[in-house]
């Protein structure tokens, strides 16, 4: 219990070490790589936190297939970011900020505490999920039944937001090639 | 990346056995951890490194943007085809109980067919998106 504990320590550390890096580096090639091993690192916390679906996620579509676009959009656009030109400490945003962060800290002495079984979300369809999907759906991965019978209309609406964004992008970028494509045929 | 002998081996080589992890995933789901997004994204990375390797031109020639745009179309429609089919056999919209005589069987079916239309869109979608960027990059 300790170890683990030790687990989460280092991980969310890293990943505040890796945001901090982000945010302070010029070189936009280096950030990309910087996120790609951002979301690694948060894959081993999902691991940690035993939601072994979503750490699936997070490794193959975060740190695989983002980081592969964002790679492809680098080559486009170039590698260095342009330098701002103030650089002086602006007030208000900072003022802002710093409300916010403390509004949102205060807030979690509202929260209840972490892992405890009378939380909200482990009393409201969780438990009909866990007691019930074996005799409803009889599928051993009880994620795989909410995803995709339970809220299968969440899904398909998952599946339409990546259809369109893919529309989006061919609409937006994807002329050219189309030409080139018709000529072809 | 062509001259690189070693990368184009071993890619080469990977391609495959990634195209199987992708099918293990896609179908393995109800069991193990999983699913449509997954498989999809990890079949596409196969295509991916296929590019890097040969070049986009070799890899449009295997995956034509044609018939992708239409396999990621069909994964949708697949997908909503389940819920409609659902819908005329009696129950609600996309619930499978209704997909066979045993509610059970029904389930599966739906699961199976509904991932599957998902893992086609992903992975069609996800191909389509890096060769539009990797063809932009190219001289015209």
């Amino acid at each position: 219990m300790m170890l683990e504990q030790w687990i989460d320590v280092f991980l969310l550390g890293f990943l505040a070490v890796i945001s901090i890096t982000v945010l302070r580096i010029r070189d936009v090639f280096t950030a990309v790589m910087l996120f790609g091993i951002y979301s690694l690192t948060s894959a081993s916390l999902f691991m940690v936190l035993d939601a072994a679906d979503v750490a699936f996620t997070e490794a193959a579509v975060g740190a695989g297939i983002s980081t592969i676009l964002m790679l492809a959009t680098l080559s486009l656009t170039g590698r260095k970011e342009k330098s701002l030109v103030k650089r002086k400490v602006a007030i208000l945003p900072l003022l802002v900020v710093t409300v916010t962060g403390a509004t949102l800290v205060y807030g979690i002495r509202d929260l209840p505490p972490f892992g405890a079984a009378d939380n909200p979300v482990h009393v409201h369809v969780a438990p009909r999920y866990i007691h019930q999907s074996a005799e409803e759906i009889d599928v051993p991965n009880l994620v795989t039944g909410v995803l995709a019978s339970y809220r299968g209309f969440d899904t398909l609406g998952e599946v339409v937001v990546i259809f369109t964004a893919g529309v989006g992008v061919l609409l937006l970028i994807g002329r050219r090639r189309r030409r080139e494509k018709n000529t072809n045929e | 990346m062509s001259d690189h002998l070693i990368l184009r081996i071993v890619g080469k080589f990977l391609i495959p056995y990634i195209m199987l992890f992708a099918l293990y995933v896609q179908f393995h789901g109800d069991f193990g951890p999983g699913g449509g997004f997954q498989a999809g994204v990890i079949f596409a990375s196969a295509f991916v490194i296929h590019t890097l390797l040969f070049g986009l031109e070799s890899t449009l020639r295997i995956a034509p943007p044609a018939v992708l745009k239409v396999i990621a179309a069909s994964g949708v429609l697949l997908y909503a085809g389940v819920g409609v089919v659902s819908l005329f056999a009696g129950g609600n919209f996309l619930d499978y109980d209704y997909l066979a005589a045993d509610p059970i069987a029904g389930q599966h079916i739906g699961i199976m067919l509904v991932e599957f239309g998902v893992g086609l869109t992903v992975t069609s979608v996800m191909m389509l998106l890096f060769f539009t960027f990797a063809g932009r990059g190219e001289p015209a």
